[in-house]
């Protein structure tokens, strides 16, 4: 039951996060934004959605393209009053990918972030990274930066095939 | 909280990232090898993005209209604040290394005192940015010592290159009145107090890669003060072309 006078809110949470599960990563479509882990918040205020977002690297390119699908998409559904927020704080970890990500990552033949940040991983020291394509250990990196900063280089020392490997930072 | 200080403090921050992260864009398609270049381009990437947040935040901070992009692309040579460190020139891949290699370790231990900033603003910045640093910092240092303990040839230039930059790495250290400021503020370390870790740091380093430490001697200063080397002009004529002959040029 409303009270009356109080005025009803025609916009769910659960639908805005239902629609920001939508938004693709412009860099790895595959993964969407909640899934990358930086949907932080969601706010509604009567007709106005506010929704928080934390940007991965200082000069992620894809930062300002996310904010504006996110406006687009959840325009289109109706949901006109939007205001995307930035959030540095706390800043990004892969800690933060989703489980379902990770095994988005691995079918799509990136390899996931090994461990958590809190791990020697951090360090840089060598990890055993497992091959997407066959799940073997025994890799190689070739470089510590691929084309993207979130990525490293490495090589399959099994079927042979090169692969990327989503940095944990 | 007062402005001027704290905007030139912030200006100074985001002078160094911007001149570095220009410097490293510098060397694409030059690079020594192809891993290298994307390990380059991506450090430029932190930098560029870096220089952002301490630019955004210094134009609100200024209150004068001003934003991002006048800040980068509309000031003169006197009106930058970084390091003379910074500003000097890739030359070979031992003097690019080194100069990365003196700056990004002294850099470390600032950005790390900043998370713990009285301005909320400034610890949010930096601690996004430490986690970038340091892995720039990681792969530079691992030049350092393949360079260093390499071959003769390897040897020798990387013990130049440290060499000639050595009497820039002082200015680091040397606190003025916008240090003072901050310090007495708690928005970040005085520089003074950076010098011991960062000499530990780099003494260690060029142990390993069987380098011999400079004597200190007379260092150069000014770049805080906006009395820079010839170099940077260069580098601001280049990066600043655009918008000086396009004015309000976007994409």
């Amino acid at each position: 039951m409303y009270a009356a006078g109080l005025p009803r809110c025609s916009v769910v949470i659960a639908d805005v996060y239902k629609l920001l599960s939508e938004v693709p990563d412009p860099e790895i479509p595959i993964l969407s934004i909640a899934d990358l882990g930086i949907v932080r918040d969601v706010v509604i205020d009567g007709e106005k959605v506010t929704v928080t977002l934390t940007p991965t690297y200082s000069a992620c390119p894809a930062t300002e393209v996310i904010e504006a699908s996110v406006y687009e998409h959840l325009r289109a559904n109706g949901i006109t009053d939007v205001h995307v927020h930035r959030a540095l704080s706390p800043p990004w970890t892969t800690d933060w990918i989703s489980a379902e990500g990770r095994r988005k990552l691995a079918e799509y033949g990136i390899a996931p972030p090994a461990g958590s940040t809190a791990k020697k991983s951090l360090r840089g020291d060598d990890l055993r990274i497992a091959c997407p394509r066959c799940h073997s250990t025994n890799s190689v990196k070739v470089s510590e930066f691929g084309s993207t900063p979130c990525k490293a280089a490495y090589k399959c020392g099994d079927c042979l095939e090169p692969f990327e490997y989503f940095k944990c930072i | 909280m007062s402005t001027k200080p704290h905007f030139e403090y912030l200006l100074r921050l985001g002078d160094n990232a911007l001149v570095s992260g220009q410097r490293l864009g510098e060397l694409v398609t030059r690079a020594p090898e192809l891993e290298e270049e994307m390990a380059l381009a991506n450090f430029a990437l932190d930098c560029v993005g870096q220089a952002r947040m301490f630019y955004t935040y210094a134009a609100e901070i200024e209150g004068q209209g001003r934003d991002e992009d006048q800040l980068a692309f509309l000031r003169d040579q006197i009106d930058f604040r970084n390091l003379l460190l910074v500003e000097q020139p890739n030359g070979d891949f031992a003097c690019t290394i080194a100069r990365q290699f003196l700056f990004l370790s002294a850099y470390q231990i600032q950005l790390d005192e900043l998370t713990r900033s009285s301005d909320k603003r400034i610890a949010e910045i930096a601690a996004r940015a430490v986690k970038e640093v340091a892995y720039q910092l990681r792969h530079t240092r691992q030049w350092l010592i393949r360079l260093g303990d390499g071959t003769d040839e390897s040897h020798d230039r990387m013990q130049k290159a440290i060499d000639d930059l050595w009497r820039f790495t002082g200015e680091m250290f040397i606190a003025d009145e916008i240090d003072e400021w901050a310090a007495a503020e708690n928005v970040g370390p005085n520089p003074a107090a950076l010098q011991a870790p960062w000499n530990d740091f780099v003494q260690q380093a060029l142990q390993e890669a069987t380098l011999t430490r400079p004597q200190d001697a007379w260092m150069d200063t000014g770049g805080k003060h906006g009395r820079h080397t010839e170099h940077l002009g260069y580098l601001l004529a280049e990066m600043q072309y655009m918008q000086r002959a396009y004015p309000g040029a976007a994409w």
